[in-house]
Parts: structure tokens; C-alpha cells; sequence
């Protein structure tokens, strides 16, 4: 893969997920029934990114989950080697809550729809929004977020990667193209 | 990553990252166990055979409830209201339900080598529920999986497996896959019943209950296969329980925090006293509850792919 453009550096990173919770401030009023959820990998670190400035603006201590979405694909036949499934934990009770889905990059919009089956699996909340640090366009369902940090086009042969300080040892957002045979 | 096995025959020859990647599936396949709705989709349209020709509770019941929750469609199969019974050959009762279009077969049979068999003639997955004195690979995944889970690790530390080594095939598997992941095992029962061939294996083995449970984190006691005891291995089961009997005496020797295990189903009062099966350090009904996570996570990994 090679790099393509730096769609975010640190410093645009933790101004797009400023914006996006101030936007979730905005729009919603009661924090007691208020949880957020990660989906795995990246969109866990961003989820507790926005918990924390939250909690800060907030003066609260807003409940918290991770989501794993492999068990719920539509494309499990399709693959010869099972993808790994990671930790999902939501350790509180999801019903009647309104719930803030956080993941990295929507594209297809099949993993937002795997989360929401699997969401649904533990209860019933009252509503779930989306917040995506990065929209690339391409939508195979009507799927969109309500949040988003940045919105592009991009092509099939691009890939868009984020990497985290807690994961990656650095914030940033890249978009890149495959190269041939990749 | 992925799994580099297209079936589960046997624990042996299956590389450490395999293993490693069947357990850490089962972990997360034991958190869904906890959820108040213990189903997935994951599988949902794939058909498993259960092919029993042998007598199972835990396994059989463990296995229909891991491809229940994983939304497969579980077909059982017992030999005892079979065509089998009227003479048809393995060969063709495989190849017969291999044309109602399956997806995979789980099978326990009383004959070594059958999963590996059944491979040669279908295109299905085959997940070997334990073949005759062979391999039972998804109970030494559980067993693994249960010692990880309550001691934080496998490496280095030491399991003594008790018992009728010889018939075992819960032993043979355990050695195998213990063994890879770095454990130490050691293997004790009447001379009789301890297989001569398990020490170019390099699997210690004593006849002495005492020498093989010192320093042990697990003790691992296995059934008295009592059908199996016809050529007089050792006198009379009094004697034999006055020997490999791990009772609280026993335990009261051994660290706080030692595992007592048992694949089951127990002979209480001969291979394992009652209190002991029911102290603080049996994990034997957490045995039970991994084995459906294990198995979700066995046919998980290898249920996926166009072609089954």
C-alpha cells in the first residue's frame, strides 16, 4: 500500500472528535441513560475519546462498551480464513438506553449493519446513533451516520487507515491505494 | 491468521498458533455464553451431521447446543435406530448424507481412525467427537481452555493425568496438545494401563499417585472405563481405588490453588471422592460450560469457505 494524502494529523483528529461531541452534547439532553459503544479495533479508542471529553464537559461518568461485529457478517461464506473475533463487553443493561455507536471509517455501511444486529441481541435501546471519524462514500445499504468527522470520495482500489497513539504510538489518518497484486 | 486445519482430527500435529487461536476463539465465544441471549448468526444456513456411533451425553449435547447457538442447523445421527443396524456400510451412510447436501459432520465412533476415514470420502468438514482409543481433541481444547482461564497461562506448568492411560482417548489428546503449548505432563496408572509408547514421546509416566501429583497445578483424574476392564488390568476396582483414589487427604497435599478435573462422566467413590468432586478446587462443571464454547469456536473456524 501506498500513501496517498494525509486526510488528518493529530491535531485534525482531536478537533473532529472536539466537534462530534459537542454535536452529541448538542442533540442530546440526559446522560444518565447515555452510553457509548466501540466497535472493534480503532472505533474503541475513538469511542473512549469522546466518552472522556463527555464526562469532562459533562461532569459524568457515562457507561461504556466494545463491540465485536464478526459473528454477525454477511460475508462469513465468502471467506476461507475465519477472521479472528475479538472482545465485545457491554457491562451494562443497553435497555431504554440511547446508545452513541463510534467506529473508525463507514464505507459499505455492512459492519454498521452487523452492529446493529448484535447491539440488538442485548436489549433493546431506546435509540442508537452513529458517529464515524471518517465517511468515504460507496454505501451498499442505507446506512448513514449522524456524526461525522470528515466526509470524502474515495475508489475501491483505496484504503483509508487510522492509526491511534494507544495502538499505534501515533494519531493519524491516511488514505492509501493498493498497489497491484495486493 | 486463520486456522491452517481444513479438519479436527486429532490434537496431534497441531501447531501451537492453531491451538492458541481455537482457545482465544473460545474466550471470546464464552462471553456470547453469558449474554441473555446466547445466539449468533454466524453459521446460519450451514447443516452439521452429528454422527454418534457411540454413547455420549456431555459431547453430543455439548456439540448440538454450540451449533444451535451459532445458528446451524444440527441433524442428529444414532446408530441404535439406524440403517446401520441393517448392514450399511460406513461408507455409505456417510455418502448418503453427504447427498442431502451437509456442511460438516461431527462423529464419534469406537474405531481409531474413523474421522480421518470420513475425509477420504466426502468434501464435509469432520470434527472428531472421539475415535476408539484415538484422539477426543475438543475435550483437551476445553480442558486447556479451563486452565488458562483459571490460572492465567499453560506454559510450564504441570497436569497429572490419572488413570486408564491405555483406554484414554481424553489422555492421548491432552498429551499431544499440552505438550505443544509447553505444559508438563505426566501420565500415572496401574503399569498395566500406562502405554509404553508414550515415553518416545517424552511424556513421563509413574505408577506411583503420590510422585505424579507432587508439584502438579492440574490434577487431571480420568474415568475407570469399567466396560473396558475385562482383561484384568488390575485385580479388583478396590485395589484400584486404594491406589489412584484422589481423595481430600490427597488434596490436602498439594498447593491451595491446584485444579481438580474430570472429563466425566465421574465414578464417585473409585477414581475421585465425592467431596473432592464437589470442593472449592474442582472446575469440573466449568469444564463443562467451555466445552460448548469450544466447540462453537471449532466450527466457527473451520465452518467458513465456499466449499464447507
Amino acid at each position: 500500500m501506498k500513501k496517498i494524502e494525509l486526510l488528518m494529523d493529530k491535531h485534525g483528529l482531536d478537533l473532529a472528535l472536539t466537534r462530534i461531541t459537542h454535536q452529541v452534547l448538542e442533540r442530546n439532553r440526559d446522560f444518565s441513560t447515555f452510553g457509548v459503544v466501540g466497535m472493534q479495533t480503532r472505533g474503541v479508542f475513538l469511542a473512549q475519546r469522546i466518552t472522556k471529553r463527555i464526562n469532562e464537559i459533562e461532569n459524568c461518568t457515562l457507561e461504556s462498551g466494545i463491540l465485536d461485529t464478526t459473528l454477525y457478517r454477511d460475508d462469513y461464506k465468502m471467506a476461507f480464513r475465519q477472521p479472528h473475533v475479538k472482545v465485545t463487553s457491554i457491562p451494562f443493561d443497553i435497555n431504554g438506553m440511547n446508545i452513541l455507536l463510534v467506529d473508525d471509517v463507514l464505507y459499505t455501511g455492512r459492519t454498521v449493519r452487523a452492529a446493529l444486529d448484535a447491539l440488538m441481541d442485548f436489549g433493546r435501546p431506546k435509540t442508537i446513533q452513529l458517529a464515524v471519524l471518517i465517511d468515504r462514500g460507496n454505501h451498499e445499504l442505507p446506512i448513514r451516520a449522524d456524526y461525522v468527522g470528515k466526509k470524502i470520495t474515495t475508489l475501491s482500489n483505496q484504503v483509508v487507515s487510522l492509526k491511534v497513539t494507544e495502538k499505534d504510538d501515533e494519531d493519524s489518518l491516511w488514505l492509501m491505494e493498493l498497489e497491484k497484486g495486493e | 491468521m486463520g486456522i491452517s486445519i481444513q479438519h479436527l482430527l486429532g490434537l496431534d500435529g497441531i501447531s501451537r498458533e492453531d491451538i492458541t487461536l481455537m482457545l482465544d476463539t473460545a474466550d471470546s465465544f464464552y462471553e456470547v455464553l453469558q449474554r441473555e441471549i446466547k445466539v449468533v448468526p454466524t453459521l446460519r444456513g450451514k447443516t452439521v451431521v452429528n454422527l454418534f456411533y457411540e454413547d455420549s451425553t456431555r459431547t453430543r449435547i455439548s456439540f448440538e447446543l454450540a451449533e444451535k447457538r451459532l445458528s446451524a442447523s444440527p441433524l442428529n445421527f444414532s446408530v441404535s435406530n439406524s440403517s446401520v443396524n441393517k448392514g450399511e456400510t460406513l461408507r455409505d451412510t456417510i455418502k448418503n448424507i453427504e447427498a442431502m447436501k451437509i456442511d460438516m459432520v461431527v462423529v464419534r465412533h469406537s474405531c481409531a481412525g474413523v474421522p480421518y476415514f470420513l475425509t477420504q470420502c466426502t468434501d464435509a468438514v469432520i470434527v472428531n467427537a472421539g475415535d476408539g482409543l484415538h484422539e477426543h481433541p475438543t475435550q483437551a481444547l476445553l480442558d486447556m481452555m479451563t486452565i488458562r482461564q483459571k490460572l492465567g497461562r499453560l506454559e510450564g506448568l504441570k497436569v497429572a493425568i490419572i488413570g486408564d492411560i491405555f483406554h484414554s482417548r481424553v489422555a492421548r489428546s491432552n498429551a499431544w496438545g499440552m505438550s505443544t503449548m509447553g505444559m508438563k505432563v505426566v501420565l500415572c496408572g496401574p503399569p498395566t494401563l500406562l502405554p509404553q509408547h508414550y515415553e518416545s514421546l517424552g511424556v513421563p509416566m509413574t505408577d506411583d499417585l503420590n510422585e505424579a501429583i507432587d508439584g502438579a497445578d492440574v490434577v487431571m483424574m480420568l474415568r475407570l472405563q469399567r466396560e473396558r476392564q475385562a482383561s484384568g488390568a488390575f485385580p479388583t476396582i478396590r485395589e484400584y481405588r486404594n491406589r489412584y483414589c484422589f481423595d481430600l487427604e490427597k488434596l490436602f497435599s498439594l498447593p491451595e490453588n491446584v485444579l481438580v478435573m474430570h472429563p466425566g462422566p465421574i465414578n464417585r467413590g473409585i477414581e475421585l471422592a465425592s467431596d473432592v468432586a464437589d470442593g472449592n478446587n474442582s472446575v469440573i462443571l466449568q469444564q463443562v460450560t467451555n466445552g460448548v464454547a469450544v466447540r462453537m469456536a471449532v466450527l466457527y473456524l473451520l465452518g467458513g469457505g465456499e466449499n464447507g
